[in-house]
């Protein structure tokens, strides 16, 4: 029997094992194929799916289903268009008037009033919701009082945002911003129904808003089912059914789901497959530019970067970098190379146009020539830092090095720090450690040329990683906010754009492009300037 | 045999203790993640501050892993990001990834250990031979390289399965990630139980068997079989939990939502909860399987004994 006494012990030890693992159950159904339903590729938002916590096209695309905000950016001029609001109107440009339209109500039927809007600001601001979109609010009168720099905030609420009746709110700015309504189409200003602020637990596993689409389902890690809001009576209704949300591992998985004939639309075709998309989707793929531009910054609170004539070695190496090759060899002309320091994206109108000219041109005996009327490079060398765990970015940091060596003809003077994560880059980058140009991405967060320079290149502006500092640059930004025409406005950003070309305190790389591949089933695909396709607008059939 | 077990239970804390410690070190050393949550936005400093205390993560590290290894032990494993809490993503992620392992570990078993014995019996003849050649192959070849392969012309090309699996991930779906993830294995254990069958084959207790006239059958899998296992039971034990944990790849590769895809999102995004709890869990299984791989020698072969 002394066989079945150590059986015995070995099942209780498996009985513990599984005791220990088997927790939980199965999930609900996968995707299902009803009439007119779009199924699409996600990936797992980063943050719970509240509008001023989202900062990244995953939850952005939700959001953009489930909300409409007082403007609305056209997906093709990227024009900010009046959706909730009728009017909104400033004397002065620093205290605005906004009037709601009649007739807006959330998915719950409860209408959308001022209130919903100030409450939902006045929520985003509050430094005790923790929301990562918070300064956007930041120029609001009375912010310092709901987010002050530490301890808890005195109130909850912004002398800046008044109610006056269930259609009028006014808002007071610290300072002159001509182009603020603009801003209102981003999703951080979506207004907000009551039950996010009593039931925000049931709020958040299952959304509600007052966009053309309601959520039907939600498991978080897996997928989302949008339906058409019959009951939607904006400008904008769904085209189709609804949408099936796909969390997917990789991008590389949905597009071989995409091609098997599983999925119906893919909004970012991986590297890999470029060669492969005109085959398996013909005129079925987008590629357009997207409001993302990657650039390469100086660390100008690095002496030996600042000091006078260095600005020569600067716009030297940026001649050296030979944007074109390095777009197509690399990238597949998934990147447009850049011709100033905002986005092709913003469109001739919003202010796009060829500020850097020459400097961006790639010609290896200027750029020697260049830098050594400079002084030559600090110490003779020059290292590149940025993260490589996405973006094929230790791929184009080789070459970017390689084409500044090769003009140089001194050697290997480039070299490349690579940094694994991240968070790890983020914080050497934050903590003004790096003495070596890095990478800096930005992605607008509205089609306006405001966001590409203010944030960047203001004095002592939130992400000025550089710390650059210019009297003349910052004049200038003053003056186009305080413009209250929008075309002077744009032409005084150029003219402070002039001033990033003769001081290049950070080299404009190149535009990156939104894409997306779709089945035969669908038609009218587009992407927004935020390579977010434009779902209401797709036809199923 | 009693005490033996619960004196291995026993080892397994201070193991328990020190490994999580080495891998809450670990995460904590690939630094601040709070400042990856802002995007390429400088992230605003009183924001920033909030989440960090929230998380704990303005404490020393000692007191981090005090606070987070109590949290532990009252069945909190902190919260994700995205604000799931950790035990939530286990539930969805652990049955998944238990199911293809039963998948693979079957194949492995089944196919494997048939094999093994079928090349271990006619040894040097043509069909071990051209065993040999084929888990040397089979063996060379990365798992990614296979899983891509398959996918594409299983569910591409000619379209028998789907090429990758749905959100519940019931069985019949995890099949061929299942193949995939056994391949290498299975040659191995192709490997163990060949060479042990055809060492024991020459010895003295299975002469006695044939010559006490027992059928073939019955010498085979009674008397040959069994005493040939134990290398093979160690490689598969230890197996076990290098599939619960290590099947990154072929999970990415099929779209499973299973342990590896989590913990590849947690070192992505640096979420020391995610990352730490479901190292924690691996652990565990990693130490029970072995407990039971021992405890299975005894099952198999009667001269070993616990006490």
């Amino acid at each position: 029997m002394r066989g079945a006494t150590h059986a015995k012990w070995a099942a209780c030890a498996v009985a513990v094992a599984l005791g220990a693992t088997a927790c939980g159950g199965g999930s609900d159904g996968g995707g299902g194929d009803g009439a007119g339903i779009v199924s699409s590729s996600w990936g797992d938002p980063q943050n719970p799916l509240e509008p001023a916590n989202t900062n990244e096209v995953q939850g952005g695309k939700v959001l953009d289903m489930l909300f409409r905000g007082l403007k609305r950016y056209d997906p093709e001029t990227g024009e900010a268009v009046n959706m909730v609001a009728e009017s909104i109107e400033s004397t002065d440009q620093q205290n605005f008037t906004v009037t709601l339209k009649d007739g807006w109500k959330f998915s719950n039927d409860e209408p959308v009033t001022a209130q919903s809007f100030v409450d939902a600001w006045n929520y985003a601001a509050d430094v005790r919701s923790k929301q990562n979109n918070s300064p956007f609010f930041s120029n609001i009168v009375g912010y310092e009082d709901v987010h002050p720099e530490s301890g808890d905030p005195k109130t909850k609420t912004m002398k800046g945002l008044v109610v006056k009746d269930a259609k009028t709110f006014t808002v007071a700015l610290t300072d002159r911003f001509s182009t603020w309504p603009d801003t209102l189409g981003y999703q951080a200003f979506s207004p907000l129904p009551k039950s996010f602020f009593t039931d925000h637990a049931g709020w958040l596993d299952k959304p509600v808003g007052n966009g053309p689409y309601t959520v039907d389902s939600y498991t978080k890690g897996s997928g989302m089912k949008l339906r058409k809001w019959d009951g939607y009576t904006g400008p904008d209704k769904a085209q189709n059914g609804g949408v099936d949300l796909k969390v997917y591992t990789d991008n590389n998985t949905a597009y071989t789901d995409l091609i098997a004939g599983n999925l119906d639309l893919v909004d970012d075709v991986p590297a890999q497959q470029l060669k492969n998309v005109k085959n398996d989707l013909g005129d079925r793929y987008i590629n357009q530019p997207a409001l993302i531009i990657q650039t390469l910054t100086f660390p100008l609170y690095d002496p030996g970067w600042s000091k006078a004539g260095m600005e020569k070695v600067r716009q030297g190496i940026s001649r050296a970098i030979n944007r074109e090759e390095i777009t197509k060899q690399i990238f597949q002309d998934t990147r447009t190379p850049a011709k100033d320091w905002t986005s092709s994206a913003l469109g001739e109108k919003g202010g796009f146009k060829d500020m850097c000219g020459d400097l961006c041109t790639y010609d290896p005996a200027a750029a020697k020539k260049l830098i050594e009327d400079g002084g030559g490079l600090p110490g003779g060398k020059v290292t590149v830092t940025s993260n490589v765990d996405t973006g094929s970015h230790r791929v184009w940091m080789d070459a970017v090095c390689n084409s500044i060596n090769n003009a140089l003809g001194r050697g290997p003077v480039c070299t490349v720090n690579p940094v694994g994560t991240f968070a790890d880059y983020r914080n050497q980058q934050s903590s003004y450690k790096l003495t070596g140009p890095f990478r800096s991405g930005w992605q607008g967060d509205y089609p306006l040329i405001q966001n590409f320079l203010q944030p960047l290149y203001y004095t002592g502006a939130s992400s000025n990683y550089g710390k650059f500092s210019n009297k003349d640059f910052d004049k200038l930004v003053d003056e186009a906010n305080a413009e209250s025409d929008t075309a002077k406005a744009i032409a005084k950003f150029q003219d402070a754009e002039k001033i990033l070309a003769q001081q290049m305190p950070s080299i404009p790389l190149w535009y990156q492009n939104g894409s997306a591949g779709y089945s035969e089933r669908l038609s009218d695909v587009k992407l927004n300037q935020f390579s977010v396709p434009v779902y209401d607008q797709i036809k199923v059939g | 045999m009693g005490r033996y077990v619960i004196r291995r239970l026993l080892q397994m804390i201070p193991v328990f203790i020190g490994s999580t410690f080495l891998i809450f070190l670990m995460v904590y050393a690939l630094g601040d993640p709070v400042a990856a949550l802002f995007g390429d936005k400088a992230p605003d400093p009183a924001t920033a501050a909030r989440i960090r205390k929230d998380l704990y993560l303005d404490q020393p590290l000692w007191k981090q892993y005090l606070h987070y290894m109590g949290q532990i032990f009252q069945g909190d494993f902190g919260t994700a990001f995205n604000g799931q809490p950790v035990t939530e993503l286990m539930a969805s992620a652990f049955p998944v990834t238990l199911r293809l392992t039963i998948v693979a570990i079957l194949i492995e078993i089944v196919v494997g250990i048939t094999l093994g014995v079928v090349s271990g019996l006619r040894r040097g003849q043509l069909v071990d031979t051209s065993l040999l050649v084929l888990t040397l192959v089979v063996i060379s070849v990365p798992v990614f390289v296979t899983g891509y392969v398959l996918q594409f012309l299983l569910g591409v090309k000619w379209g028998w399965v789907r090429p990758t699996v749905s959100s519940d991930a019931p069985f019949n779906e995890l099949i061929l990630p299942g193949v995939v993830l056994a391949l290498v294995s299975l040659a191995y254990v192709t490997r163990l139980s060949r060479t042990s069958i055809a060492e024991n084959v020459k010895a003295d207790y299975v002469r006695t068997a044939v010559a006490k006239g027992l059928p073939r059958r019955r010498v085979i899998t009674r008397h040959l079989l069994r005493n040939s296992l134990i290398p093979v039971v160690t490689f598969i034990g230890t197996d076990i939990g290098a599939l619960m944990g290590g099947a990154i790849i072929t999970e990415r590769i099929f779209n499973i939502h299973g342990v590896g895809y989590q913990l590849y999102q947690g070192i992505l995004r640096n979420n020391a909860p995610t990352v730490v709890g479901f190292v924690t869990i691996l652990v565990i299984v990693f130490l029970l399987a072995n407990l039971l791989v021992d405890l299975l020698y005894a099952v198999l072969d009667p001269r070993i004994r616990y006490a």
